[in-house]
């Protein structure tokens, strides 16, 4: 839920970065607040994935000031890193381990003991209704289970921000929105939310939802406040009239 | 004649049916779409029609030639855009353009009216690496690629997925003209709002034929009342709409839920009553009608 009093959970101000002559991400500024589901959105190319490669510490900035879940970017990236979950379409689980496997081994890497990982094992089991696929392959599940799996996985330490790169690709549109589901109740429970997404019905689910065009920021407000600003019915509308002129 | 008639498909992996049972066809110069999610059969369909995999039963024609008997011939009728982008990426753009137009025995003077609109706005980049362009590139890069024989059937397995909204915009745009300019073109998608694009869809799932019709006609199959509310908090709201008595389904759309009833006499009144009732604000509701999405998930519930 977005409140515009609570804490910010990240901050970027004026973030640069440029590969040799080129900017990928052009003095981009803003805030996300504790708890609230943040829509990042942008054409192909327009710079998304390197910023949130800067955003989990996996890459640095030319310039620019950021603070990740109370953590500095440049001197503190290992407390980033242990204070967020990251899943992407591409690359989540491992298809040749089992689900079980799979969320134990997830789990270790972020430290928890072998009685806690049981036991959220046991209930992630029972709340995905997954109990018969504990010692399944990945591989052999359906993508629906592993689209929501991949996901309960990416918060099993409980972070304060998780990052979901186009989680939902593909997917069937009734699991598409049970997976909406999950990600309304994870934020209802203090998780902040940053998500991209070409699906632009999924952007009105966000609070708020910044459009990256060219490596900038163009418009960074709620779904209902860029509609009426542009003239818009829909977000659809509101990205193609922000997106459009520039992708040629 | 047809371009593609294809009768009784079937095809299954160990246990997995991927087809079961699939009977179509498409007309010529016709824009077909499937419609489905991954793992509904789609690859494996379109992997048939291109005569790389074998069917277990039933037959497949293009351009009345027969998939399995005929597999060369077809070859050289038809373009194909397979899901995972596959050219080669330590070739530049102008390489593989030229490779594929060798392999068809052509040249890319020989076709490049049929490309030039597409391929033009890629030629500025003609000796990047194709594995350096941008997702919307090298889609126009595939497309050309596939083209480039001047293929009077095209088979485009998920073109637009991965793809942001103004490119798939774009790419729509360029398959109506190739259309225009009498091309066949079978087109698979994820993206539920494309199928209105189409001229026929099919909704796939599970190896099988949901439906088939024009995107009018399928909307028109929608049985319940539908409705369409909005209020303040969209999540308790979703979730208080499941627990209404007599509700059918309650499906996100954006930042309103459509509901179905299968009892028509439940009208606004009622479901403004209760929602007051739950401690709502912002009530919204007006008689919807339903979309191409609100058939598909129908569809999947019944099956």
């Amino acid at each position: 839920m977005y409140n515009p009093q609570a804490e910010n959970i990240i901050v970027v101000k004026d973030l640069v970065k440029k590969f040799g002559s080129f900017t990928a991400n052009d003095h981009l500024s803003f805030e996300v607040k504790k708890g609230e589901i943040f829509g990042f959105l942008g054409a192909n190319g327009a710079g998304k994935t390197t910023a949130i490669k800067i955003l989990c510490g996996l890459s640095y900035p030319t310039s620019g000031k950021l603070n990740v879940g109370g953590f500095d970017i440049y001197k503190e990236r290992e407390k980033i890193k242990r204070n967020i979950g990251y899943m992407s379409q591409k690359f989540s689980l491992y298809d040749d381990l089992t689900v079980f496997e799979n969320i134990r081994f997830y789990a270790g890497i972020y430290g928890l003991r072998r009685k806690e990982i049981e036991e959220r094992a046991a209930n992630l089991m029972q709340k995905l209704d997954m109990k018969e696929a504990r010692d399944k392959l990945i591989r052999s599940i359906p993508l629906g289970w592993k689209q929501k799996l991949a996901f309960s996985v990416a918060v099993i330490h409980n972070p304060k921000i998780v990052f979901l790169d186009e989680p939902t690709g593909g997917v069937d549109p009734v699991t598409r929105r049970q997976f909406w589901d999950m990600i309304f109740e994870t934020s209802r429970e203090g998780i902040t939310i940053f998500v991209t997404t070409h699906y632009m019905d999924e952007a009105e689910y966000c609070d708020r939802v910044s459009i990256m065009v060219d490596g900038r920021i163009a418009a960074l407000d709620t779904p209902d406040n860029l509609k009426k600003y542009y003239g818009a019915g829909s977000m659809n509308e509101v990205f193609l009239k922000l997106a459009r002129v520039k992708v040629k | 004649m047809p371009a593609i008639v294809v009768e009784h498909l079937a095809k299954h992996f160990s246990k997995v049916k991927a087809l079961d049972d699939i009977s179509f066809s498409v007309g010529k110069a016709e824009l077909f779409g499937f419609i489905g999610p991954d793992g509904s059969g789609k690859t494996t369909l379109f992997r048939i029609l291109t005569t790389l995999l074998v069917p277990d039963m039933g037959t497949a024609k293009v351009n009345g030639l027969d998939v399995v008997k005929d597999y060369r011939k077809i070859r050289q009728d038809i373009g194909y855009m397979p899901g995972r982008f596959s050219l080669y990426t330590d070739l530049s753009v102008e390489e593989n353009l030229n490779f594929y137009a060798t392999v068809f025995g052509t040249t890319v003077a020989e076709n490049y009216e049929l490309i030039r609109e597409i391929y033009s706005q890629i030629e500025p980049f003609k000796k990047r690496k194709a594995g350096k362009l941008s997702g919307g590139m090298k889609q126009k890069l595939a497309l050309s690629c596939a083209l480039i024989h001047k293929p009077s059937v095209l088979i485009l397995d998920e073109p637009t997925t991965g793809v942001d909204a103004v490119s798939r915009l774009e790419f729509w745009e360029i398959l109506k003209r190739l259309k225009n300019s009498g091309i066949t073109i079978v087109v698979a998608t994820p993206y539920m709002d494309e199928a209105s694009l189409c001229d026929r869809v099919a909704l796939i799932q599970d190896g099988k034929i949901m439906a088939i019709s024009t995107p009018s006609e399928v909307i028109k199959t929608y049985p319940w009342s539908l409705f369409s509310v909005k209020a303040d908090d969209i999540f308790t709201l979703l979730n208080d709409l499941k627990t209404f008595p007599g509700v059918h389904t309650v499906f996100a759309f954006g930042q309103s839920a459509h509901v179905s009833f299968k009892d028509r006499g439940i009208g606004e009144k009622l479901l403004s009553e209760y929602l007051q009732g739950k401690g709502h604000s912002g009530i919204k509701i007006s008689p919807a009608e339903a979309n191409i999405e609100d058939c598909f998930m129908e569809l999947m519930i019944k099956t």
